[in-house]
């Protein structure tokens, strides 16, 4: 893949967070490319939450840039980027829970609408072709991960499995360029996370896009992440292909500690 | 995204014509009460917007109510007014200045509070509506504590040789507010505009990286809100003919979380029930003072409370409107005739 900047998505520059006297994440580099399915990983407490904290606006980090589509975007509300095309699940899941399935993906494409309270009011055509889109696109995605038939029931109702589907889909109802997943296979099994990872395959390919990954599991990531950043203690460990980082001393290290010689 | 506005809509129309007609056959006393109602309707479906739908705790529900409240009082007192239509007319325009002001005031008070949550946003708006009363108290303008007394009440309207009552302009006018309030906040609630109020109170994190701008939608909630309660304080200064400071206390803000918790939060006609509830309970306890001898009226309207919500600890309705609650009050009456009807079957069998 070419390095070219005009297929770069995401660029972080010596991102760096303190939080009183630790430092999460400390001047980290890296980009992210147009169409690309970067993973993130790292033992626990890496930082790697944190990471996704300050690409979406939830932490200020306290020193670095990040640019978005050519844009500094450092000073934008998690709105704001989100209505940019960045979208992200959540480790510990953060549906809507008492709200249906389908309006959890409706909310989610809410920042597409352009009618506002009048149109609402006075049942202009705006608003009706708009609803009906929305309402069509959400049914939809719902579709594409079997959960058409539940629909009708209140998020917190579905089973853990399909509650972090359901994360998924309400994330891609806003068309994302850069979809950010925090852990999508946290909590499932070996056969869940296998669909999962091969759904994920399929979405990007039909959404174009472009995904940043977190996951806990080592191998899961090997499978399916083209190009790997390691993370320990806030700091990038090794960034390239999976051979690279497979084979990488300090990834081993981080991983399974030092190898004591007697 | 739910229930379809059409059923309660009709429904609410049907409750205000037998209102019209029950107001034949009763005394001053009785049609006041009901003029009441459809305040306190207006004033628990407006603060539901902001309580229920959007998740925010606002105690300052008064405020607002004396802003509006005043500034019709003061164009229909010391600016213009006339009888009969033109009169309403007048009523109907010092209303909507007083709600647009209320607004305002939601806008001003909203801005920089909303940002809060939960029992500090409380406080906030305590104190908001504590300041509206005590800059009242010393506006001698505006009559300080003593209050504006002698304010006209709603005109009766004379179309030739026939007079529609006081209290029937008064009624036609207070119940269109109350449609119009219902009309449009469901129309807002149950669109996809709407679920942006939802997902703030269902969690604002998320709703934040779904791309809602939760801060601004709290103030929108908030001033529309507020637009309702100025207008809702509007109709009580007419009713009541006199206004004071002391109108507008606390207790008033209470009384309006009170049929929003009540009714349910998050469920318009659970709000309009409630509403009703909390005006007639109190006034149907009163003969029981005669009998009894002693005044049980407030000991008994407060375990009536407090045995509701024992019952039903998500209010009268929960989150769920009128339409919904019928369906599925149907669905387990049909199972239960099914069952009844199958042992019946069941039991004619075993005995042959």
């Amino acid at each position: 893949m070419s390095l070219s900047s005009e297929n770069l998505l995401l660029e972080v520059k010596d991102l760096s967070i303190q939080f009183g006297g630790l430092k999460a994440v400390d001047s980290l580099n890296f980009s992210v490319q147009k169409g690309q399915l970067k993973g993130l990983i790292g033992p626990n407490g890496a930082g790697k939450t944190t990471v996704f904290n300050m690409l979406t606006g939830v932490y200020q980090p306290s020193r670095g840039e990040i640019c978005f589509r050519g844009q500094i975007i450092n000073r934008l509300k998690p709105h704001e980027r989100c209505r940019r095309g960045m979208a992200r699940t959540f480790q510990n899941i953060r549906l809507f829970r008492e709200l249906t399935v389908l309006d959890n993906v409706l909310l989610g494409s809410h920042q597409k609408l352009t009618y506002g309270i009048f149109d609402s009011l006075f049942f202009t055509k705006k608003f009706h072709t708009e609803q009906k889109q929305n309402l069509d696109k959400a049914l939809h995605l719902l579709n594409l991960f079997d959960l058409a038939n539940k629909s009708e029931l209140r998020a917190a109702g579905l089973p853990y499995g399909q509650q972090r589907k359901l994360e998924i889909v309400r994330a891609l109802a806003g068309e994302p360029r850069l979809l950010l997943l925090d852990e999508p296979a946290a909590g499932m099994n070996h056969s869940e996370t296998d669909q999962l990872m091969t759904l994920i395959g399929r979405v990007r390919k039909e959404f174009d896009l472009t995904i940043l990954l977190i996951e806990h599991d080592m191998k899961l990531v090997m499978g399916i992440c083209e190009d790997i950043l390691v993370l320990d203690h806030g700091v990038k460990l090794e960034e390239g292909d999976s051979q690279k980082v497979r084979t990488s001393a300090k990834v081993i290290e981080a991983y399974l500690g030092i190898e004591n010689e007697h | 995204m739910r229930s379809k506005i059409r059923a309660p809509l009709l429904a609410l129309l049907i409750v205000n014509v037998l209102v019209m007609l029950l107001g034949f056959f009763t005394d001053a006393y009785v049609q006041l009460n009901i003029l009441f109602i459809v305040v306190n309707v207006l004033m628990a479906l407006s603060l539901n917007l902001v309580n229920g739908f959007t998740g925010q705790f606002s105690l300052g529900h008064a405020g607002f109510m004396a802003v509006g409240a005043y500034t019709a009082v003061f164009f229909v007192t010391k600016i213009y007014f006339a009888p009969g239509l033109l009169g309403l007319f007048l009523i109907g325009i010092y209303s909507i200045a007083g709600g647009l002001l209320a607004a305002l005031a939601g806008y001003l008070v909203g801005l920089p509070s909303l940002r809060l949550r939960g029992d500090y946003l409380a406080i906030v708006t305590l104190g908001f509506g504590e300041i509206i009363r005590v800059v009242l108290l010393n506006m001698e303008f505006l009559g300080g504590p003593r209050g504006i007394a002698g304010i006209p009440p709603i005109p009766s309207i004379q179309i030739g040789s026939f007079e529609i009552s006081s209290f029937y302009v008064a009624f036609f006018y207070a119940s269109s507010w109350a449609v119009v309030c219902f009309f449009s906040l469901w129309r807002l609630c149950y669109s996809q505009y709407g679920l942006s109020f939802l997902g703030v109170r269902e969690d604002e994190i998320a709703a934040e990286a779904m791309g809602v701008p939760t801060t601004k939608v709290k103030v929108r909630a908030f001033v529309l809100s507020s637009f309702f309660a100025g207008v809702a304080g509007s109709l009580m200064a007419h009713f009541t003919s006199y206004i004071s400071p002391a109108s507008f206390s606390f207790l008033l803000s209470v009384n309006a979380v009170i049929m929003v918790v009540l009714g349910g939060m998050g469920s318009l006609t659970g709000s309009i029930l409630a509403a009703a509830i909390i005006t007639v309970l109190p006034e149907a306890l009163r003969p029981l003072q005669e009998i009894t001898g002693v005044d049980l009226r407030m000991v008994i309207y407060a375990l009536a409370l407090v045995l509701i919500m024992i019952i039903r600890p998500t209010g009268l309705f929960g989150d769920r409107e009128w339409p919904e609650i019928w369906r599925s009050w149907k669905t387990t009456r049909n199972l239960k005739k099914q069952t009844a009807a199958q042992k019946q079957s069941q039991s004619a069998r075993s005995s042959s």
